[in-house]
C-alpha cells in the first residue's frame, strides 16, 4: 500500500520530534463546537416546518408509500408460497404437476408485483427526498438573500453554509428512510401475524425473540450511540484542521509550520481512527447476538415444529416458511431502532435550518409599494433615530439633505454611525424614528427593486465574483453591451489593465479576484457602480494605503464616478473630504458639524482638531484623543 | 502499519470464508431437518429415536448459527478497521501533501475544491474500503463455495438457482461505468452549486448594494437545476439497475420453486433438498438487493480516488534536494545575484524580474518601491522560495538558497505580507505560530513592539483570546500588527516587510519602526512599501519598474538624481497634492 509506505516514511522521518509536542501549537479551530449533532425525537414545530415542504409532493409520496406496502406484501408472500408449493403441490392430497405449475404461476405474479413495487418505491422515494432537499435549500438562500443584514453580519458563511448542505441533507435523509420504515414496521407485524396465524402455538414460541431483540437493541443503543456521536465529533475535528491547513497553507509555509502540523494533525486524526473503530466494535458486536437469537429460533423451529410434523398436527410446508421467516426478524427491528437516531439527527438540523428561516425579513416591500421611476436624485434625512440593537441607538435625530448633484462626504471617528447612514439611504434596515427620502420618496413606500436601479454602491472592501470581468463589471445590469463596459472602465481608468491581461475583458476572476491587485479590484468596483449608471451614488472610501500611482488613478475615477450624480460618500482621504461639496461630521450618532473645509477649519471645531492631527484617516485616531478633545470642549 | 494491514485482510479473509462456510451449512441443515421430519413422519416413527433426531439438528443449526455470526463479526470488524486505516493514512498523505506543494500549485488550485477532496473524496474511499470491499468479497465467496455445494448435489436444479448471476454480474459493470461518469459530472456540478452559495453570502452586501437578488437567484437556480438533473439521473440509473438485479434473482427462485417442485414430484430430489435450495437463494436475497448501493459507492468511490491520486501524485516544484543540509547561518547576509524570474503561468508573456542584484547584511535595510506590478513583492517571494528563479542565483551566507533545507531557509527568513492569514485559535497561538515553544515573556515583548500589547491588554482573556473566524475580528491594521509580532517571535535574521504596514496608520507605524530599530543591528531588513516615509532611512534603496531596477541608491542620493524616484518623493510630500499620504507621513 503506497500511502502506508508515505506515511511510515514520513513518520520515521520525524521521530525524534514527535516526542514533544510544542507548548502552544495547535491545528484546526479551537472554539467550542456549540452545534449539537443529535436533538429530541420529535419536534413539532420541525415536523410541521418540514411538512409544509413535502406537501407539494403529496401525490408521489402516497405512491411511493403504496410501492413500499406491495413490496412489503410479496415480501411476505414469498416463503407462504413456498409453503403452498411444498404443501399443495408437493406432498398434500391434491399434489401434481398442476397443482404446482399453477402455484408457480402465482409465484412469478408476485414477483412481477415485487418489480414494479420495488421500482415505485425506490425511484419515488429518492425522487421525492432529492425534491424536497432542492426546495429547502432554495427556500433557505432565497430567504438569506431577503433577511436582515445585521443578522447576516453576525453569522459566519461557514456556519451558513453548513445548513444549506448538511442541515439539508440530513431532513432528506430523514425524509427518505422513514417511507422505508413503514414498510419495515409492517414487515414485522406481518411476520408475527402470519406466524401466529400459521400455527398459534410455534408462532408464539418463535416470536418470543422478538421482545428480547427489541430489548437488546435498547439496552445497546445509548451506549452504541456515544461511541458513534464521538467518531462524528472527532471526523469533524480532523476536517475543520483539515480546512485549515488549506486556507491557511501560505501562512504555513511562510513560517515553516509543516512538521509541527503534521504532528499536532495526526494526533487528531489518531483519534478519530480510535473513535472510528470503536463505533466500529459497537456495531458489529450485535452480529453474534442476533445470529444467537436466530439460532434459537431456528431450533425452535426445528424441535417444536419437527414434532408437530411428527404427529402430523402441522404440515411440511409450514415448518419450511417458520424456517424462512425466522431468519427476517432482525433486519426490520435493526431499520427501525437506527430510525430513530436518524430522527434525533434531523430534529436537530430542523431547530438550525428553520431557526434561520423562522428570522424575521423585516425589510419588505410593502403591498401598495410604487415602483419608483425617473427621480431628481436628492436624499434627504428627516428626524433619523436608528439602532441595531432595542435600546441602543447608534443614530439619533439625524436631519440633512443631499441635493441632486451635490456630494456630501461623511467623516467622523470609528462608530460614529456614517456606515448606518449610507445603509439606511440604500433601505438595508428601516429607521426607528424618522424617515428617509430618496428622490423625495420615503424609502419604505418604494419597492425596494427600483430603489435599487436608482443607487448604487461601492464599498471599502471590493468584492469579485468568479466569472469572467466582463460578467462582474456588468453584474446586475446583464443588458449591458460590452461597449458600454467599456466605455465604463475607460471612464474609470480600469481599461489599460484589463486590456494587457491575457483574455482581456473575458479574463476569469480567481477566487476572491486573487488575480488581481487591490487597487485593481477598487477600480472594477468603481466600474461596475458605473455601468449600474445611477442617479445617486454612496461610497465606503477604502481606508487602506494603495499605492501613489494607482491612489491617482482612484482619485480621478472618483471625480469621474460623481460627476452629475447626488454623492453621499464615507470619506478617509483628504483629498476626497475636500473635493466634497459639504462636509458632514458625526460624532457618537449625531451631526455635530457641517459646511465646507474651509467653513469648518474657521469654526476650529471637532473637524478642524481631527484634521490637524495628521492621521492616515479619521478612523484610526485612538478613542482617548477624541475623547480628551471632546472634553477640552466642554471645559472651554 | 503495512505488516497490521497485512495481518488484518489476512484474518478478514480467513473469517469470511469460515463464516460463509458456516453460514452455507445453515441451508443443508435446514433440508436435512425437514427430510428428517419427513421422513419419520411418513414412516409413522416416534418417540424417543425422533426427539433425538431433531434434538440433534437443532443443537447444530443454533451452534452453526452462533458460530456464523462470530466470524461475521470478526471479518467485518478487521475488515473495517482496515477500512479505517487506510482513511486515517490516506488523510495524513492528503494533509501532508497540501502543507508541501508549491504556491504555484495553490495559485491554481481553488481552495474549496481542495477541501471537497480532503473531506467528501475521502470519505467516498473509506466507506467504500470499509464495507463495500468485504460485501463484494462476501458474495462473490457465496456465491463460488454455494454454486459448488449446489453442483454437487444437483448440477440441474444449481444452474437454474444460478441462472441470474451471468446476468446481475453484467448489470453491475455496466451500471458501475455509467455511474462513474455520472459522479464525475455530479461532483463538478455540485461544486459550482456550492461556489455560488457561498460566493452569495460572502458578498451579500454586494448582491444588496445592486439590488441583485433577482440575479442572484437566477444564478443559483440554474446551478442548483443542473445538479438536480444529474442527481435525477444517477438515481434513476441506480434504481433502473437495482431492481432489475432484484427481478432476475426473485425469477431464477420462481423456476427453482418450479422445477424443483417438478422434481421433487418425480422423486429425483427430496423436499428437503428443494428446501435446501430455496435457503440458500434466501441467504442471496440481502446481498443481492446490496448490491445495487454496492455498485453506486463502488463508481463513486473509484472518481473519489481518482481525483485523490491526481493530488497526491503531485510533487512538489519546490522541495528539498536530496542532498540538501541546513542552513548555516554565520552572519545573515542575502544576496541576489543577477536573477531572472518568469512565472510558469501560460499567460506570463515576460519576464517578472530581470537581473536583479543586490547585498543586504545585519544591521542594513533596503528598500524597495516601484509601481504595482513592476516585482517588487516577486523578489519578496523568491527568498523563502516560494518560487525558485529562472536564472541566477540567491545565496544566504554564501549558501544557494536551492542547496539548503526549506525548513531551514523559511525559519531564516521572516516574511510579513499585506494580508496574512489569522488562525481561529488564541492570540497567543496565533503569535507563536512560527515559533511554538516561544516563552511568554517574549511573546510579550513582541507584540509589544508591534503595538499590539495595549490592545491585548485590554481584551478580557488577554493573549487567550480567541481570534479568527470564530473569535473576535481584528482591524486590518490589528491583522498586519498581529503578523508583525508573530515575525518577531519568529526571530528570523533576514526581515521582510511587504508592503504590511499600509493598513496601519503614519503614527502608529512610526512607533513600530522605533521599536524595530532597537534590533535592527541583529537583523537584514527589506522593506517593501509605498510610503516612502516608511523606507526613505534605508542603506540602499531599489526603485522597480517591469521586474528591473531602474534607480538605485540612498534617499539623498535619488532625490538627487532627478529621476522617478525624485517624480514620487514630490508627489508624495506636496502638501497640496492630491494625495494625502504626504501630509501623514
Amino acid at each position: 500500500m503506497s500511502t502506508t509506505e508515505y506515511v511510515a516514511s514520513r513518520d520515521e522521518a520525524r521521530n525524534e520530534e514527535t516526542n514533544e509536542r510544542p507548548p502552544l501549537a495547535v491545528v484546526g479551530s479551537q472554539t467550542n463546537r456549540d452545534e449539537r449533532i443529535f436533538g429530541e425525537v420529535f419536534d413539532g414545530h420541525v415536523i410541521r416546518r418540514f411538512a409544509r415542504f413535502v406537501r407539494p409532493y403529496r401525490g408521489r409520496l402516497v405512491i411511493a408509500l403504496i410501492g413500499v406496502l406491495a413490496f412489503t406484501g410479496t415480501q411476505l408472500a414469498v416463503p407462504l408460497l413456498i409453503q403452498r408449493t411444498i404443501d399443495d403441490g408437493i406432498v398434500g392430497a391434491a399434489a401434481g404437476v398442476q397443482a404446482l405449475t399453477a402455484i408457480a404461476m402465482v409465484f412469478f405474479a408476485v414477483v412481477a408485483l415485487n418489480f414494479a413495487a420495488n421500482f415505485l418505491q425506490e425511484r419515488l422515494s429518492a425522487d421525492l427526498a432529492q425534491h424536497v432537499l432542492f426546495d429547502l435549500r432554495r427556500a433557505m438562500f432565497e430567504h438569506l438573500q431577503r433577511i436582515s443584514l445585521s443578522f447576516m453580519d453576525k453569522t459566519e458563511v461557514g456556519r451558513l453554509m453548513s445548513r444549506l448542505q448538511g442541515d439539508v441533507q440530513a431532513l432528506q435523509n430523514f425524509l427518505e428512510t422513514s417511507i422505508f420504515v413503514v414498510g419495515d414496521i409492517v414487515l414485522l407485524g406481518g411476520i408475527v401475524v402470519v406466524l401466529l396465524s400459521m400455527d398459534l402455538y410455534l408462532g408464539a414460541l418463535t416470536i418470543a425473540i422478538v421482545p428480547v431483540l427489541f430489548l437488546v437493541r435498547i439496552v445497546w443503543l445509548p451506549h452504541a450511540r456515544k461511541a458513534f456521536i464521538s467518531a462524528r465529533e472527532t471526523n469533524s475535528r480532523v476536517n475543520g484542521a483539515l480546512a485549515e491547513a488549506i486556507n491557511g497553507v501560505r501562512a504555513v509555509q511562510e513560517m515553516a509550520r509543516e512538521d509541527v502540523n503534521y504532528v499536532l494533525f495526526r494526533d487528531k486524526a489518531r483519534e478519530n481512527l480510535d473513535a472510528q473503530l470503536r463505533a466500529s466494535k459497537f456495531a458489529q458486536v450485535m452480529l453474534p447476538i442476533v445470529d444467537t437469537l436466530t439460532g434459537i429460533a431456528m431450533g425452535i423451529v426445528v424441535l417444536v415444529g419437527g414434532n408437530l410434523v411428527l404427529t402430523g398436527q402441522v404440515p411440511l410446508g409450514v415448518m419450511v416458511a417458520f424456517l424462512f421467516y425466522v431468519q427476517r426478524f432482525f433486519a426490520p427491528i435493526r431499520s427501525v431502532t437506527m430510525q430513530y437516531s436518524v430522527m434525533q439527527r434531523a430534529m436537530a438540523a430542523g431547530q438550525r435550518l428553520f431557526e434561520v428561516m423562522d428570522v424575521p425579513v423585516d425589510v419588505e416591500d410593502r403591498a401598495d409599494a410604487i415602483d419608483l421611476q425617473e427621480i431628481d436624485g436628492s436624499i434627504e434625512f428627516r428626524d433619523v433615530t436608528f439602532g441595531y440593537e432595542p435600546g441602543r441607538p447608534i443614530l439619533r435625530n439625524i436631519s440633512f439633505r443631499v441635493n441632486p448633484g451635490e456630494t456630501v462626504a461623511l467623516v467622523g471617528p470609528t462608530g460614529s454611525g456614517k456606515t448606518s447612514l449610507t445603509a439606511l439611504a440604500h433601505r438595508f434596515y428601516d429607521v426607528w424614528e424618522g424617515s428617509v427620502l430618496v428622490g423625495g420618496h420615503d424609502v419604505r413606500e418604494v419597492t425596494q427593486h427600483s430603489l435599487g436601479r436608482h443607487i448604487a454602491m461601492v464599498l471599502q472592501e471590493p468584492f469579485l465574483f468568479t466569472g469572467t470581468l466582463f460578467e462582474n463589471l456588468r453584474y446586475n445590469r446583464t443588458d449591458a453591451s460590452l461597449s458600454e463596459v467599456q466605455e465604463a472602465a475607460k471612464a474609470v481608468g480600469a481599461h489599460d489593465f484589463i486590456s494587457k491581461l491575457p483574455s482581456g475583458y473575458f479574463t476569469k476572476v480567481e477566487q476572491g479576484g486573487g488575480n488581481l491587485s487591490l487597487g485593481q479590484r477598487q477600480l472594477v468596483s468603481f466600474a461596475r457602480a458605473l455601468v449600474a449608471d445611477t442617479k445617486i451614488l454612496v461610497l465606503d472610501e477604502a481606508t487602506a494605503n494603495i499605492d501613489s500611482y494607482t491612489e491617482k488613478m482612484i482619485q480621478q475615477a472618483l471625480a469621474k464616478l460623481l460627476e452629475n450624480r447626488t454623492g453621499m460618500v464615507i470619506a478617509h482621504r483628504l483629498s476626497t473630504i475636500r473635493g466634497a461639496d459639504r462636509i458632514i461630521v458625526l460624532q457618537d450618532g449625531e451631526i455635530v458639524e457641517t459646511g465646507t473645509h474651509d467653513e469648518l477649519m474657521e469654526r476650529m471645531g471637532l473637524y478642524a482638531r481631527l484634521y490637524s492631527m495628521n492621521y492616515a484617516s479619521f478612523d484610526d485616531i485612538p478613542e482617548e484623543l477624541i475623547r480628551a478633545g471632546s472634553n477640552d470642549r466642554q471645559a472651554t | 502499519m503495512a505488516f497490521q494491514h497485512r495481518i488484518r485482510m489476512t484474518i478478514a479473509i480467513v473469517a469470511t470464508f469460515v463464516a460463509v462456510t458456516f453460514q452455507l451449512f445453515i441451508p443443508q441443515l435446514l433440508g436435512q431437518s425437514v427430510d428428517q421430519a419427513y421422513t419419520l413422519f411418513q414412516r409413522g416413527a416416534g418417540g424417543a429415536e425422533a426427539q433425538q433426531v431433531l434434538l440433534i439438528s437443532a443443537a447444530l443449526l443454533f451452534a452453526v448459527s452462533v458460530l456464523r455470526g462470530v466470524f461475521t463479526m470478526l471479518h467485518n470488524y478487521q475488515a473495517e478497521a482496515v477500512g479505517q486505516t487506510v482513511g486515517y493514512e490516506l488523510r495524513l498523505a492528503i494533509y501532508e501533501k497540501i502543507q508541501r506543494l508549491s504556491f504555484s500549485y495553490h495559485d491554481r488550485v481553488h481552495s474549496g475544491d481542495l477541501i471537497t477532496r480532503g473531506m467528501l473524496d475521502i470519505e467516498g474511499v473509506r466507506l467504500f474500503v470499509n464495507t463495500g470491499i468485504i460485501r463484494l468479497f462476501v458474495l462473490t465467496v457465496l456465491i463460488g463455495v454455494g454454486s459448488y455445494l449446489m453442483l454437487r448435489s444437483n448440477v440441474l436444479l444449481a444452474l437454474v438457482a444460478l441462472s441470474f448471476v451471468p446476468f446481475v454480474g453484467w448489470r453491475a459493470v455496466v451500471t458501475r461505468l455509467r455511474l462513474r461518469k455520472g459522479w464525475l459530472r455530479l461532483q463538478e456540478r455540485l461544486g459550482v452549486l456550492t461556489r455560488v452559495m457561498e460566493e452569495n453570502l460572502g458578498g451579500i452586501r454586494v448582491v444588496r448594494a445592486f439590488a441583485a437578488q433577482g440575479y442572484e437567484m437566477n444564478k443559483f437556480d440554474r446551478a442548483s437545476r443542473r445538479a438536480f438533473r444529474l442527481t435525477l439521473h444517477r438515481i434513476g440509473l441506480q434504481v433502473r439497475n437495482g431492481t432489475a438485479m432484484s427481478f432476475a434473482y426473485f425469477v431464477a427462485m420462481g423456476l427453482v420453486l418450479l422445477i424443483g417442485g417438478r422434481m421433487t414430484l418425480a422423486g429425483e430430489i427430496t423436499v428437503g433438498r428443494l428446501t435446501e435450495f430455496l435457503a440458500f437463494m434466501q441467504i442471496l436475497q440481502m446481498p443481492v438487493r446490496q448490491l445495487g448501493p454496492l455498485v453506486n459507492s463502488f463508481a463513486r468511490a473509484t472518481t473519489s480516488g481518482e481525483r485523490l491520486f491526481a493530488v497526491l501524485d503531485l510533487e512538489p516544484d519546490i522541495r528539498d534536494k536530496p542532498d540538501a543540509h541546513d542552513l548555516e547561518l554565520t552572519e545573515g547576509r542575502l544576496r541576489f545575484e543577477r536573477v531572472d524570474f518568469k512565472y510558469e503561468r501560460n499567460d506570463a508573456r515576460e519576464h517578472a524580474l530581470n537581473d536583479i542584484s543586490f547585498e543586504v547584511g545585519p544591521g542594513e535595510t533596503l528598500g524597495i518601491v516601484g509601481p504595482p506590478g513592476s516585482g517588487k513583492s516577486t523578489i519578496a517571494h523568491l527568498i523563502p522560495r516560494f518560487y525558485d528563479v529562472s536564472g541566477g542565483r540567491i545565496t544566504i551566507d554564501g549558501q544557494d538558497i536551492r542547496e539548503v533545507t526549506l525548513k531551514s531557509l523559511r525559519q531564516a527568513v521572516g516574511l510579513i505580507q499585506q494580508d496574512s492569514f489569522i488562525f481561529t485559535a488564541r492570540l497567543e497561538n496565533n503569535l507563536a505560530y512560527g515559533n511554538p515553544w516561544a516563552e511568554q515573556t517574549h511573546i510579550e515583548w513582541a507584540a509589544e513592539v508591534s503595538q499590539l500589547h495595549n490592545y491585548i491588554e485590554q481584551l478580557p482573556k488577554r493573549y487567550r483570546t480567541l481570534v479568527g473566524e470564530r473569535g473576535v475580528s481584528l482591524s486590518g491594521g490589528q491583522r498586519q500588527r498581529l503578523a508583525i509580532a508573530r515575525m518577531l517571535v519568529q526571530q528570523s535574521p533576514i526581515m521582510i516587510f511587504d508592503d504590511s504596514t499600509a493598513a496601519i496608520d503614519a503614527g502608529t507605524e512610526q512607533r513600530i519602526r522605533e521599536g524595530l530599530s532597537q534590533i535592527a543591528h541583529r537583523h537584514a531588513t527589506i522593506i517593501i512599501a509605498h510610503r516612502l516615509s516608511s523606507l526613505m532611512h534605508a542603506d540602499e534603496i531599489l526603485f522597480v519598474d517591469d521586474g528591473r531596477i531602474v534607480e538605485r541608491g540612498t534617499h539623498n542620493e535619488l532625490v538627487e538624481l532627478g529621476g522617478r524616484y525624485r517624480a514620487l518623493y514630490e508627489l508624495q510630500s506636496n502638501p497640496d497634492a492630491d494625495s494625502f499620504e504626504g501630509i501623514a507621513g
